[in-house]
C-alpha cells in the first residue's frame, strides 16, 4: 500500500532521514522505533506532505506522492495523527470532529463516520460540546485518533500516540489503536514505548540517526537487545 | 584588500567634492548628498535593531522627539542644540526603554512588534499636532535662525560645512555598527534571535540586550533627527515622525541590505536618488503621481528582490565566482517566531 | 463643572464610533489571526471603499444601500486581490518584509487616491431625521452606523462558530499544520478570511462615509486609532479588539468634551502607552 524508496529528507541544512526504504502493506500494522532524534517524526511528516523529500520515492497505492503537499496526500487516503495530539484548543470535541471530515468525499459520509468514531470512543459523544483543550492527554489522544478517521482514511499514521499519557492510560490506547486495527484501518506508528508498541503491531522498523537500522517481525524484534536495554534502560 | 582601497577612494573622493566644479550643479549635488549621510545614519541606527528581528515601524517617534526636542529648546530658551541634544537623547532613551522593557518582557516580537511601534510612532506625530500652540501642528516650526555662522547654534549659511559635518556623521554611525558587529552583543542577539528561550538558559540576559539595543539604535535615531532639522531648519511632523518616514527608513534599509555594513547606505542613496529622480520628473504636474510611482517600486521590489539590492548583488558575484573568498555572512538568521501575543 | 448631559451625550457618542470601529479592529485581527500577517494598509482599503461610496451615492445617485452593497463587494475583491497579488509571494518570507509589503501599498493608495481625486475632502450628504433623546442630540447617521456594525459582527460571529469554512478559518488560526493534514488547502482559506476581512472593511467604509468625509489620507486619521486597539485587545484577539474599541472610544469621546478633541487623542494616547506597559499582551491576555 504505502512505499518509500530511499527517501532522503531534512529541515534546512540539517538531513534527519538518510535512504530510508520501507513498505506498508493493506491490512497491516507496522511500527518505526528508535530513540528519540532518530528522525521518526521526519518520516511521519515527510509520507503526510507537510515536508517534501530532498531524495527518494514514495507511493501510495502505486501514485506517487513524494513531494505533493499534504492536504493532497489526505485525499489519497492518508491520515496523519501529528506528534503531541494536536487537536484545535479552542474549538469543540464536535467541532474538532467536523473538522476532520474537511474533505468533500468524508463530508459526504459525515454522519456515518460520526457514528463509527463515537462508537469506538463514547468519551468523545459524551463531551461532544466541550472545550478540547480542557480534556485530559488521553482524551485528547482519543480525539486526534477520531479526528483522523473521519476523512475515511486506508491509512492512519500515528505519531508518538503515547507520549505524555500515565501507564495506566497508554494500556487503554493501545487497546482502542487495537479495536481500530480491527475495523479494518492499516496503521503505521512510531513510538518510543517499544514493549508496547511491539505486541500492538506486525511487523517493525528501528530507526537510528535517520537510518533504517532493522527490520523484521514484531515478535522477532521483541528478542533483541536494543528492546531490552529499552525496557531497562530508559 | 581591493575592497579596502576602493573604499579609501571613495573616501577622499567624498571629502573632496565640494570643491570640484560641477557646473553649476554643485549645491544640488551637495544637498542630496547630505541627506543620503543622514538618513543613511539614521538608516543604520535603524538596521541595528532591523538585523536581529527587531522590527521597527516606529523609528519616526525617536526622530520626532529628539528634532522636536532640540529645536523647541532652541526656540524657546536659546539652549544650544549641542545640549538640546543631550536632553533629546535622555528623552528618547526613556521611550525606547518604555517601548522595549514590556516588549522584551512579554516576548512580543515580529507583526506584533511592528504594530506597536508604529502605533507609538504615530502617538508621537499625532501629539506633535494636537499640541500645535507650542510645536506650531501640522504647519512645523521653523529652527530660529541665529543670525549668521554659529557653532553653537549649529547654523551654517555655507552648506559644505553640514556637507562634512554629515560625512562625520555617517562614518561615526558605520564606526557603530561595526562595534556593534563584533561585540559580543552581536553574538548574543544573533542566539536571541534563533531561539530566546535557549539563549537565556545559557545566561543570556535577554531583556538587557533587547532593551540595549533599542535604545542605542533609537538615541542614534534622534541625534540623527536633530541633524536633519539643523541642516533643514525646519520640522514638520509629517517628515519627522508618523508611519511615512519610519516606512521609508526601513525600505531604505531593507532594499540596501540590513545585514551589512554599507547596506543602509546602499538602499538609502538609492531611494533618495529614485525619489529625486521621480520629484523631478513629474514636478507640481501630477501630484501624488511621483508617490504613487515610489510606492508601486517599493511593493515590487520586496516581493521580487527579498534580499534586498545589496544582498542579491553578493548572491549573484559569489555564484559567478564558485572559489571566491568566504565573505562574512549575509543571509538572515532562521526568522524568528511571528505569534507572540497569547491567543 | 462640565453639565453631565455633555458628558452623557459624548459617552453615548463614544458608544457609537466604538461600534465601527469595532469591526474595522476585528478585520485586521481576523486576517492575522488566520494569515498571521498585518495588513497596514487596511484602513487605507477602507478609504478606497469610502470613495466608491461617495461615488456611487453622491455623484451618481443611487440610494445609500446600494452604496453599501458595491463597498461590501469591493472590500472583498480589493481583500482577495491584496492577497493574491501582495500577500501570497511574500508569505514565506522574514517578517520585515511582510510588514513592507503592505506598508508599501499604504504609500501607494495613498498616492494614487492623491493623483486621482485631490486631498478635497468628500463626504455623503443623506437627507435624516434629527434625533433627540433626552435632550441630547444623536446623529440618526452613527445610531444607524452602530446598529448595522453590531448586527455585523454578529453575523461574523454566527458565520466563525456555525458555518464550516468558518469553523475552518478558526481552525486554522489555531493550528495551521493541522488543518492542512485535515485536507484543507491554506491558500483558500487565506483567500476566504481575506474576502471576509475586506468585505468586514468596505461595510466599515459605508458606515463611516456617511459620518465623516473622506479623503486620500483618512488612513492616517484613522489608522493608529485602529492599530492602537488591536494592540490593546492583544494582537489575533477578537474579543479583546472588541472590548478596545469601546474602550478607546469612550477615553476619546469623553476627554474629548472634558478638555478638547486633541486632548481626547493625547489621553488614549497616554492610556495606551501606559496598557503597552502594563499588559502587552493586550487587556485580555493571560499572564506569563
Amino acid at each position: 500500500m504505502l512505499a518509500l524508496s530511499n527517501v532522503t529528507a531534512g529541515y534546512g541544512a540539517f538531513t534527519a532521514l538518510w535512504d530510508v526504504s520501507l513498505r506498508v502493506d493493506a491490512g497491516e500494522a507496522v511500527a518505526v522505533v528508535g530513540p528519540n532524534g532518530s528522525g521518526k517524526t521526519t518520516l511521519m511528516r515527510v509520507i503526510s506532505g507537510l515536508i517534501a523529500p530532498r531524495a527518494g520515492t514514495l507511493t501510495f497505492e502505486g501514485k506517487a506522492i513524494g513531494g505533493r503537499p499534504a492536504y493532497e496526500i489526505v485525499g489519497h487516503g492518508i491520515a496523519h495523527v501529528p506528534e503531541g495530539r494536536r487537536i484545535f484548543p479552542a474549538l469543540s470535541v464536535a467541532d474538532n470532529l467536523k473538522m476532520g471530515a474537511f474533505l468533500p468525499a468524508a463530508r459526504a459520509t459525515f454522519a456515518e463516520s460520526l457514528a463509527r468514531v463515537h462508537a469506538l470512543f463514547p468519551a468523545l459523544a459524551e463531551r461532544r460540546a466541550q472545550r478540547a483543550g480542557s480534556l485530559s492527554g488521553g482524551e485528547q489522544q482519543m480525539l486526534a485518533i477520531g479526528r483522523a478517521l473521519m476523512s475515511r482514511p486506508k491509512l492512519i499514521l500515528l505519531d508518538e500516540p503515547s507520549m505524555g499519557l500515565a501507564p495506566v492510560m497508554v494500556l487503554r490506547l493501545f487497546d482502542l489503536i487495537r479495536r481500530v486495527r480491527q475495523e479494518g484501518y492499516t496503521i503505521l506508528v512510531v513510538e518510543q514505548n517499544v514493549r508496547q508498541v511491539l505486541k500492538l503491531v506486525d511487523r517493525a522498523y528501528l530507526l537510528e540517526v535517520g537510518r533504517i537500522k532493522m527490520e523484521g517481525q514484531a515478535a522477532a524484534l521483541a528478542e533483541q537487545d536494543f528492546v531490552r536495554k529499552a525496557y531497562v534502560g530508559l | 584588500m581591493a575592497a579596502r582601497a576602493l573604499g579609501l577612494v571613495l573616501l577622499l573622493a567624498l571629502a573632496g567634492l565640494p570643491f570640484v566644479p560641477m557646473a553649476g550643479m554643485r549645491q544640488y549635488t551637495i544637498h542630496v548628498l547630505v541627506q543620503i549621510f543622514i538618513w543613511s545614519f539614521i538608516g543604520g541606527a535603524w538596521a541595528l535593531m532591523g538585523r536581529f528581528g527587531l522590527t521597527s515601524l516606529g523609528h519616526g517617534a525617536f526622530l520626532g522627539l529628539g528634532a522636536y526636542t532640540s529645536t523647541l529648546l532652541w526656540n524657546s530658551f536659546g539652549l544650544t542644540p549641542w545640549v538640546g541634544a543631550v536632553v533629546a537623547v535622555l528623552l528618547t532613551a526613556g521611550l525606547a526603554v518604555i517601548v522595549a522593557y514590556p516588549c522584551s518582557r512579554f516576548q512580543v516580537v515580529g507583526h506584533y512588534f511592528g504594530l506597536v511601534t508604529l502605533a507609538v510612532g504615530e502617538v508621537v506625530r499625532l501629539l506633535i499636532i494636537a499640541e500645535r500652540d507650542w510645536t506650531g501642528g501640522s504647519l512645523g516650526l521653523t529652527v530660529k535662525p541665529a543670525g549668521g555662522d554659529s557653532v553653537l547654534a549649529l547654523q551654517f549659511a555655507d552648506r559644505r560645512v553640514f556637507y562634512y559635518g554629515a560625512l562625520v556623521l555617517w562614518l561615526a554611525g558605520l564606526g557603530v555598527w561595526r562595534w556593534v558587529d563584533r561585540s559580543m552583543a552581536r553574538s548574543a542577539m544573533e542566539a536571541i534571535g534563533e531561539d530566546e528561550t535557549a539563549a537565556a538558559s545559557v545566561g543570556i540576559h535577554v531583556t538587557r540586550f533587547k532593551v540595549g539595543i533599542t535604545v542605542l539604535s533609537a538615541v542614534l535615531t534622534a541625534i540623527g533627527g536633530i541633524a536633519y532639522a539643523q541642516y533643514i531648519s525646519y520640522v514638520n511632523p509629517d517628515t519627522l515622525a508618523g508611519i511615512g518616514v519610519s516606512l521609508r527608513i526601513v525600505f531604505a534599509v531593507v532594499l540596501g541590505g540590513m545585514y551589512s555594513l554599507l547596506g543602509p547606505t546602499v538602499g538609502t542613496a538609492l531611494t533618495i536618488a529614485l525619489a529625486e529622480y521621480l520629484r523631478v520628473l513629474f514636478g507640481l504636474k501630477f501630484i501624488g503621481m511621483a508617490e504613487t510611482i515610489y510606492g508601486l517600486l517599493l511593493i515590487l521590489f520586496i516581493i521580487f528582490l527579498p534580499a534586498g539590492i545589496y544582498g542579491s548583488a553578493r548572491e549573484l558575484f559569489r555564484r559567478r565566482r564558485p572559489a571566491g573568498r568566504g565573505g562574512p555572512r549575509y543571509g538572515p538568521p532562521h526568522p524568528p517566531d511571528v505569534r507572540s501575543a497569547p491567543a | 463643572m462640565i453639565d453631565p448631559v455633555f458628558l452623557a451625550e459624548a459617552a453615548i457618542n463614544g458608544l457609537l464610533l466604538g461600534g465601527v470601529l469595532a469591526l474595522l479592529a476585528l478585520g485586521l485581527n481576523l486576517i492575522f489571526g488566520v494569515i498571521d500577517i498585518v495588513w497596514i494598509a487596511y484602513v487605507d482599503l477602507v478609504m478606497l471603499c469610502m470613495y466608491a461610496v461617495y461615488f456611487v451615492v453622491q455623484v451618481y445617485g443611487w440610494p445609500i444601500w446600494v452604496g453599501g452593497l458595491v463597498s461590501v463587494a469591493l472590500g472583498a475583491l480589493l481583500g482577495i486581490a491584496v492577497h493574491l497579488l501582495i500577500i501570497s509571494p511574500i508569505l514565506t518570507s522574514a517578517p520585515v518584509n511582510q510588514l513592507l509589503a503592505t506598508g508599501g501599498l499604504l504609500f501607494f493608495l495613498q498616492s494614487f487616491a492623491t493623483f486621482l481625486w485631490t486631498t478635497d475632502h468628500r463626504s455623503v450628504r443623506l437627507a435624516l431625521p434629527r434625533l433627540e433623546i433626552l435632550d441630547m442630540p444623536i446623529s440618526v447617521a452613527r445610531l444607524i452606523a452602530f446598529a448595522l456594525a453590531i448586527v455585523a459582527m454578529l453575523g461574523l460571529y454566527l458565520f466563525l462558530t456555525r458555518t464550516y469554512i468558518g469553523t475552518a478559518i478558526r481552525a486554522v488560526s489555531q493550528d495551521r499544520e493541522a488543518m492542512a493534514l485535515m485536507g484543507a488547502n491554506p491558500q483558500r482559506v487565506y483567500v476566504v478570511t481575506s474576502a471576509v476581512g475586506g468585505a468586514m472593511a468596505g461595510l466599515a467604509a459605508a458606515l463611516l462615509i456617511i459620518q465623516y468625509a473622506v479623503h486620500p489620507f483618512f488612513g492616517a486619521a484613522f489608522g493608529p486609532i485602529t492599530f492602537m486597539i488591536c494592540v490593546l485587545g492583544g494582537l489575533g484577539n477578537m474579543v479583546g479588539a472588541f472590548v478596545a474599541s469601546f474602550i478607546m472610544s469612550e477615553v476619546i469621546a469623553v476627554s474629548g468634551v472634558i478638555w478638547s478633541t486633541e486632548m481626547g487623542y493625547v489621553i488614549a494616547f497616554v492610556v495606551f502607552i501606559v496598557m503597552i506597559f502594563v499588559r502587552p499582551g493586550g487587556i485580555l491576555a493571560r499572564r506569563g
